[in-house]
């Protein structure tokens, strides 16, 4: 088991009276990809800043490797970022953005000038040397920001959505390298996002936030096969959410009819949230369901259809790779092990 | 932390801004010995018809610059950008003369030997008296404060996206049309910004009066110049008439603003 | 025909502001004081011109203050346009309103404002008005306009860049010296280079602050005073081809740094 290089103990941040952060506590493993991911306004930009050292949490600690930094300045922690919008010097050049902090350390000019050259090559951007940074392309910069941070070789990155500003081809291709570059030179990678594809495909683990509170943690595997309430399951991936009741166990109730499931331990008669994934659900014949509904809608995406299938309480999102009939009435189906019971939220 | 540095800055600006004027309103309201007194600001009601005199010219020049930059700020918006700053710069050269020479220019033309008068001698008309008049009042202030109408029109018309204009003629309006509804509320704030421009230096001039308008043109700026450094010597009457101008241009800013609510007000 | 009519127009607007400037550039050249009759040609009104002691004198003044008065405008104006961008919405908006009353307000009020403080203060001390009141005047009307050219810089900035300058191992001072500064740059220098022409050029605050010292604007006053005198034709003359040389080196240098950055061809 690897060792934590980053241990946040119930942090708290207040802006203006309105709680930001209340009292987080995560520990991030060393040479992880780790992904906060949530809607705008979840704190995980500010977790990230804390940890970055440019805001001092009202109370809780910081520790790097052990060792409390919460009061330590930026400048002071080997972590460096990665900015939403780059945040690249406009009056230096290329070469002169990626020497900066080496030149800040005074390191001997014939050492930047091969660590510089080394980080070219790592994002590729070799040549550009003489560039004036505003004439880059959205792509290029983000290469150029990512190499001016990793060229002091940092134990920990902090990227702050970093592919926001990027066209969708691009995010994909720049998703791919950024894992690559994070298992190249083994350092941790802490990463935000409010995109939960761009999580699910890079991170080994999904830190899931809301309203300053810490969801869920665990691999994208888990996160998306067993979110832990209805908010997490709606936002990583699309989802059918109903009310349902759980009669006992391994036994659920969903518009009035009784489905085997394989969840225990919620007592009996319990209202839960009931999560299942529009991929999971299969149309069948009429007569072969206990639940029928309409087909409002189809919509071809691709690989697959998105159907609107309205029940007489609900309207479920189905995919598959038949289209049905619009208009016709079909059956729903799904097996026991895809019905996802949860607790129901608070407030 | 940082804030602290904009103190020197502050103590600047209440020592030699914010208590000067109040010094204007303290000195307005007392006697030559200290005395306190509405004598003063009574006293500014007898010079009512130089307030008028100095507010109707005033609102005629800032009218004229209007009516002459609206066209040609419209005109050097629709240049090529390449030649675009290149005319706005040769518009704007003459506003970097100093305007005494500038107004001095003027005097000169206009006098009963000077070249206008000269030139329509030509025809056996004339000579017209043409210096000394409230039109060469006007004429000196349109000349000089021309400039300052210009360039927030121009920033803010320049600015307004091309594809608007044609968009509007797409929904068929007429060029006319297309002025009353898009161009010009859209440059409304560039209006109200040139109109302060011209008329706050307009109406308190003393200089502009003086040189083209001669003794019996007097306007506001005159009125406090005298007070201060002139024959009559009273500052406390011309703190007083200082005070009444810059409440009339309080009032009349606010009535603009009404008109223009945007925040970033478009200065120089 | 409408291209035509906008260049007539363009024309018609361009006679306007030039033919006075015009007129007394000819007539400097001329033999007479005439100001309608061209009776042959001369220098001798220049000559005159830089042997006027008094235009000379009053030439360096006006030189002297614009340059002390536009640096330390420049100064106390950068400085506190990084202690305004510190400040928090409410406090900034209060400051900002009071950095535009010496703008809005009419020249002269500035002027007997100023100049009913000095000489509250300076009759008491045994003082009288001079070189040092003409400079804090100056300075005054100048502050603003440095603020109001940083300022926007500030808010052109990405906002991390002081923290992307933490980030990579400046400690404050440093981050502000080696990132902030260079990027709020052109502001400072626009907002002097404004200053010292607005100094250069004052002749309203100046005519209450200056006391028995004489700038070049007020020497002009005091000259179109008195009757007509052809050395201020010299004078214009001179005047209006520093300010073309000046527009057009500035000109010229814009359009390279602008094809530098690839901004034109």
């Amino acid at each position: 088991m690897s060792k934590n290089i980053i241990s946040l103990e119930n942090i708290a941040v207040s802006f203006d009276g309105e709680k930001v952060l209340s009292d987080i506590s995560l520990d991030i493993k060393d040479k992880e990809f780790v992904t906060f991911l949530g809607p705008s306004g979840c704190g995980k930009t500010t977790t990230l800043r804390v940890i970055g050292g440019f805001l001092t949490p009202d109370s809780g600690v910081v520790k790097f490797d052990g060792k409390d930094i919460t009061t330590l300045p930026p400048h002071k922690r080997n972590v460096n970022t990665v900015f939403q919008r780059y945040a690249l010097f406009p009056h230096l050049n290329v070469y002169e953005n990626i020497a900066f902090g080496l030149k800040v350390k005074k390191v001997p000019d014939n050492k930047i000038r091969s660590r510089v050259r080394e980080m070219l090559e790592l994002v590729n951007l070799q040549g550009f040397e003489k560039r004036s940074v505003d004439r880059l392309s959205g792509g290029q910069q983000q290469r150029v920001a990512i190499a001016r941070a990793l060229i002091n070789e940092p134990k920990v990155l902090l990227l702050d959505e970093p592919l926001g500003a990027l066209d969708l081809k691009l995010r994909k291709e720049m998703q791919i390298e950024l894992k690559r570059m994070q298992q190249r030179l083994e350092i941790t990678f802490i990463y935000v996002t409010h995109d939960q594809e761009e999580a699910l495909t890079m991170s080994d683990t999904v830190v899931v936030m809301k309203d300053g509170n810490i969801l869920q943690v665990g691999s994208p595997v888990d996160i998306y096969n067993e979110p832990k309430n209805a908010f997490v399951a709606d936002f990583i991936g699309e989802s059918n959410i109903l009310n349902g009741r759980m009669v006992k166990d391994l036994l659920v109730e969903i518009s009035g009819v009784c489905f085997e499931c394989v969840d225990t331990g919620f007592g009996e008669n319990t209202p839960v949230d009931v999560v299942i994934r529009p991929e999971d659900i299969k149309l069948v014949e009429p007569d072969d369901a206990h639940i029928t509904g309409v087909v409002k809608s189809v919509t071809f995406k691709g690989v697959h259809y998105e159907m609107q299938i309205e029940s007489y309480d609900h309207t479920w999102l189905v995919h598959s790779t038949k289209a049905a009939e619009p208009d016709s009435t079909v059956g729903l189906t799904f097996d026991p092990y895809d019905i996802h019971i949860m607790n129901k939220m608070e407030g | 932390m940082k804030k602290v540095l904009a103190a020197p800055y502050l103590v600047w600006m209440v020592v030699f801004i914010l208590v000067p004027l109040i010094m204007v309103a303290y000195f307005a309201v007392t006697t030559a010995d200290g005395a306190f007194t509405f004598d003063n600001l009574a006293a500014v009601s007898q010079y009512a018809n130089i307030f008028i005199r100095s507010i109707w010219l005033a609102a005629i020049s800032t009218v004229i610059c209007l009516v002459i930059a609206y066209p040609l700020v419209v005109i050097l918006a629709r240049i090529n950008v390449s030649y675009q700053s290149t005319v706005l710069m040769i518009v704007m050269l003459p506003m970097w003369m100093n305007f005494l020479l500038r107004t001095y220019a003027w005097m000169t033309l206009l006098g009963n030997n000077g070249l206008i008068n000269m030139f329509l001698g030509l025809f056996g008309l004339g000579p017209f008296r043409l210096l000394n008049t409230q039109g060469a009042v006007v004429l000196g202030m349109v000349y000089n404060y021309l400039p300052f109408m210009i360039l927030p029109l121009y920033n803010v018309i320049v600015k307004i996206d091309k594809s608007v204009i044609d968009a509007a003629h797409d929904l068929g309006c007429s060029n006319f049309q297309t002025f009353v509804k898009v161009l010009l509320p859209l440059s409304i704030p560039g209006v109200m910004s040139g109109i302060t421009m011209v008329f706050v230096p307009a109406i308190s001039t003393f200089i502009i009066s003086r040189m083209l308008g001669g003794g019996s043109n007097l306007l506001i700026g005159d009125l406090i110049e005298m007070q201060f450094l002139g024959n009559s010597y009273n500052p406390n009457l011309g703190a007083a008439i200082s005070l009444v101008l810059m409440v009339i241009i309080l009032f009349i800013m606010v009535i603009l603003n009404q008109f223009d609510d945007d925040e970033d007000r478009v200065l120089m | 025909m409408k291209k035509n009519l906008s260049k007539l127009y363009l024309a018609l607007v361009m006679l306007f502001l030039y033919a006075p400037i015009f007129v007394l550039i000819v007539f400097s050249f001329n033999t007479t004081k005439s100001r309608s009759v061209l009776s042959g040609f001369t220098f001798d009104w220049y000559i005159k011109l830089f042997h006027n002691e008094l235009i000379l004198s009053s030439l360096w003044n006006t030189i002297i203050v614009a340059v002390i008065a536009s640096i330390g405008a420049t100064i106390l104006g950068a400085v506190a346009a990084v202690g305004i961008n510190g400040m928090k919405r409410l406090p900034k908006t209060i400051v900002m309103q009071g950095t535009n009353i010496p703008i809005m307000n009419p020249e002269i009020v500035t002027g007997v404002s100023l100049m009913l403080l000095f000489v509250f203060f300076m009759v008491r001390m045994n003082l009288e008005m001079g070189f040092v009141t003409l400079i804090i005047a100056h300075i005054t009307f100048d502050v603003p306009y440095v603020i109001l050219n940083v300022m926007p810089r500030f808010r052109q900035m990405d906002p991390n860049l002081y923290e992307a300058a933490q980030d990579l191992g400046c400690n404050g001072a440093s981050a502000f010296f080696k990132v902030v500064l260079p990027e709020i740059m052109p502001g400072i220098i626009s907002g002097f280079l404004m200053s010292f022409t607005f100094s250069l050029d004052d002749f309203v605050v100046s005519y209450f602050t200056s006391g028995t010292t004489q700038t070049l604007p007020i020497t002009i006053y005091s000259m179109t005073r008195r009757k007509v005198s052809p050395e201020i034709n010299a004078l214009s003359t001179i005047i209006f081809l520093v300010v073309v040389a000046v527009l057009v080196i500035n000109n010229v240098i814009e359009r390279r740094n602008l094809r530098k950055r690839g901004v034109i061809k």
